[in-house]
């Protein structure tokens, strides 16, 4: 018999089966000895101090005003990002392509070749630009705010009131401290299921993590919801912005109940397990160090990402756009190609190749949106939020386009690297697979009913 | 009277009511966590509040606050302390 | 890593769930770990450099546990890492507003490890509570060197720095009390403990195996037996 074996069945014997008893007979003797140390070294110094805790508590995580005081944070949050990303968007606009005209001339000045002026300015350039203008002043409100919340306290007692959804879905409350990550980047979201113990409710988790728009996606709601629903941003009209955008996160987080259920119920069946969530303190963030500190990370992260991701994305879209094969321009074929099914969408062929192209990342698909519009001969040079609004208007954007286009931005697939850390986390293709399916199915169902209900009701 | 007399599942309690824990049943990974979060017999707890829907409850353990499911909590026997501070036995 | 570089010492940090281990991280390395006020913000372990007084110190910032037993991931790689990684010097960071809680793991804690610093942290948001924690008294019941910090306004943290380098550089020798576990279960121990005892170098260690031995502990066992026992598993 070998030595490890014999040591398995000693062990076994003298466990006698009881292992349990054991296991609490052990916890017990190290509680034992906590307790006695605390108690000889913990002292209470007389004075009262008001439990604030508790007070907190019985207004944030209350039946009558739990749910209500979410939606209000949620809507405060996305109000303060819509109205205050407002202002620094139009100057970013207006700083970065007021440059793009003195750098053309640069290149000419030189002497470039025309190919390279065309890629270096019209593609590279321009891409980051709008990357830039768009999605740093949403973040840069944004995430400061949610910093705020986060070191507040204010997440765990969130998944405290959801959890009784989450259960109904099959799953857990700790699902909503995911789907808050979610909001930074949903590769962080994905990861974040770790804290999930049962592998069925962490792999649902995985999955549904896609429906919180993250990072790249957000700012594009916001500047769509900016554009369409709040044209001149005067305050009722923030207001109306503000409900576009709170009501379509609202509606991501009922397709991950929803989605939850179904999975909960099919392919990944199995009871609710446990929840058991520690409620920590609240505690006092240091305001100013967080929303340096938060403006400063994701100042980075937009430039970072706009270097590393943007910029040769837009040398790719430029070359797609001006080159052919077979005398057809390339970018304009894919898009003719892409028309049909995009139509049934709502949407039309360059918005579906701009959402394929931009599968490294969502932050780029609305640049390349609008780098195709404008390779095909120019209507409005945009340079401003204003001019960008008339551009899209000038393509036969309706209201209900828009709205097609954020739910699928909102619905669609995850990121390339979000699909990356989804393989990561399961090491399985066939769910790694669903990860990506399952969103593109209900973005394709949601837009395809809304587009056919939205035109029902213009007509 | 028995030791066992007026046993009651944590879950049985009301809102703002103190108990001692008794047993802690249940298995595996579940009931683990819940020795080591500090639900060991003889732990005085408190029920704090329940949430929204009303199911996740939360309790008061050791000095801090650590919401369970009805499930889980009912797999904990406790002996009732009553209402208000019973102070440590 | 630290356990090829002999120059380089290894110092792990470990406690409950949201004590504040990745802010004291941050603190000590200048790096820019996450951290918020929520359990299991961290999930994946992460590594950084700092130096002090000439040394080389690597700080690995380990997920949240309530123990070191639980087969959840987080707590299977914090308890490997405790007992597989040698660290040079383990940094228990408890919160102080909950003594009690946190001295259970940590008392999990010294029973792989000796060479154990305990940290108060958070004893800024104590004081607010109006507790007050007698350090010495709970040095002196632990065994080990304990110190009081707050690591979001850097409080206690030099102090800190300099109990881990004098107990990763051996020139304090902590001796951490044992855990008494009465007879039923001692009893059990000592007849486990001969056929551990040869293939673990500390005493300590091999208690702390036989306890999980007769709690049925798997996971842990395959991996010990897959180092330990590889080589000469038939007699
Ligand atoms: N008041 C106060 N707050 C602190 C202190 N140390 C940390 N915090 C805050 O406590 C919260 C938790 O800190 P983290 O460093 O994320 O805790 P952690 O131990 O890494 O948590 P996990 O990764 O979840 O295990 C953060 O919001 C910190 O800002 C302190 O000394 N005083
Ligand atoms: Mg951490």
């Amino acid at each position: 018999m070998t030595k490890i074996q014999e040591l398995y069945r000693l062990a076994g014997e003298l466990g006698d089966g009881r292992k349990e008893e054991l296991q609490e007979r052990i916890v017990k003797a190290i509680y034992r000895q906590a307790e006695a140390i605390s108690g000889r070294v913990v002292s209470r110094h007389p004075g009262w101090a008001c439990d604030w805790d508790r007070r907190i508590d019985d207004v944030v995580t209350s039946r009558l005003t739990g749910f209500p005081l979410m939606l209000l944070l949620l809507g405060v949050v996305f109000w303060v990002t819509i109205v205050g990303a407002n202002y620094p968007s139009e100057i970013l606009a207006a700083l970065l392509f007021g440059l793009e005209d003195p750098l053309s001339f640069l290149f000419d000045y030189t002497g470039a070749p025309q190919w390279l002026c065309g890629m270096a300015v019209q593609g590279v350039y321009r891409t980051v630009a709008w990357v830039v203008s768009v999605m740093l002043p949403p973040m840069a409100i944004f995430f400061p705010c949610f910093t705020l919340l986060e070191d507040l306290g204010y997440l765990p007692r969130a998944a405290f009131n959801l959890d009784g959804l989450f259960k109904r879905a099959g799953t857990q409350g700790k699902q909503g401290l995911t789907m808050c990550m979610g909001f930074g980047c949903n590769a962080a979201g994905v990861t974040a299921c770790r804290i999930i113990d049962s592998p069925r409710e962490r792999l649902i988790a995985i999955l549904t993590n896609n429906f919180v728009p993250c990072n790249g996606r957000f700012p594009t709601l916001i500047a769509l919801a900016t554009l369409f629903f709040a044209g001149s941003l005067s305050t009722s009209l923030s207001f109306m912005a503000t409900a576009v955008v709170t009501t379509l996160v609202l509606l991501g987080v009922t397709v991950t109940l929803l989605v939850s259920y179904l999975l909960s119920k099919t392919l990944l069946r199995g009871l609710p397990s446990s929840f058991v969530l520690e409620l920590p303190p609240y505690r006092m963030p240091q305001v100013g160090r967080v929303i340096v500190r938060s403006i400063f990370d994701r100042t980075i992260f937009v430039l970072g990402r706009a270097v590393t991701i943007a910029a040769p994305a837009g040398a790719v879209i430029w070359l797609l756009a001006n080159n052919s094969i077979g005398g057809q321009n390339i970018l304009k074929g894919m898009a003719n190609f892409l028309d049909l099914p995009a139509r049934f969408l709502g949407l039309d062929g360059y918005i579906l190749t701009a959402f394929i192209l931009g599968l490294p990342a969502n932050e780029i698909v609305l640049p390349i949106l609008l780098m195709g519009y404008l390779a095909q001969g120019t209507l409005v040079e945009p340079a401003n939020f204003q001019d960008l609004g008339n551009l899209l208007v000038a393509y036969g954007w309706t209201p209900v386009t828009a709205f097609c286009f954020m739910l699928f931005s909102l619905l669609h697939y995850p990121c390339g690297t979000t699909i990356w850390t989804i393989y990561k986390e399961t090491k399985s293709f066939k769910w790694t697979i669903a990860g990506v399916l399952i969103p593109l199915a209900v973005a394709v169902i949601v837009c395809g009913l809304v587009n056919f209900v939205g035109r029902l009701i213009l007509n | 009277m028995g030791f066992n007399d007026g046993l009651k599942s944590l879950a049985e309690l009301p809102v703002r009511s103190f108990a001692y824990v008794v047993t802690v049943g249940g298995q595996g990974l579940t009931r683990r966590r819940l020795l080591d979060l500090g639900f060991v017999p003889g732990t005085l707890i408190e029920v704090i509040r329940s949430g929204p829907c009303g199911d996740p409850v939360a309790y008061g353990v050791r000095g801090t606050t650590v919401a369970l499911r009805r499930e889980a909590a009912g797999e904990i026997q406790v002996k009732a302390a009553g209402k208000g501070w019973p102070g440590w036995a | 890593m630290g356990l090829n570089n002999p120059v380089q010492l290894c110092v792990t940090l470990v406690g409950n769930p949201n004590t504040g281990k990745s802010t004291i991280f941050n603190a000590l390395t200048g790096l820019r770990q996450h951290t918020g006020n929520w359990p299991g913000k961290t999930v994946l372990t992460a590594r950084g450099v700092y130096h002090y007084k000439g040394r080389e110190f690597l700080l690995i910032d380990l997920p949240g546990t309530y123990s070191l037993v639980a087969n959840s991931p987080e707590e299977r790689v914090a308890r490997d890492f405790l007992f597989f990684g040698h660290p040079d010097a383990t940094v228990v960071v408890a919160d102080a507003t909950c003594l009690e809680r946190n001295l259970n793991l940590a008392l999990q804690v010294m029973e792989i490890t000796s060479r154990v610093i305990v940290c108060v942290n958070l004893i800024d948001e104590a004081r607010k509570k109006n507790l007050n924690i007698n350090i010495a008294v709970l040095a002196r019941e632990l065994g080990v060197p304990v110190v009081a910090t707050a690591a979001r306004t850097g409080q206690g943290l030099d102090e800190l720095k300099d109990l881990i380098y004098a107990v990763a550089c051996g020139y304090i020798t902590p001796c951490p009390r044992e855990i008494g576990y009465g007879h039923y279960i001692e009893e059990r121990l000592q007849k486990l403990l001969p056929l551990i005892q040869p293939y673990v170098s500390e005493r300590r260690q091999a208690r702390w195996l036989a306890l999980r031995l007769l709690e049925g502990d798997e996971s842990l066992l395959e991996t010990w037996a897959n180092k330990h026992l590889r080589d000469d598993s038939y007699d």
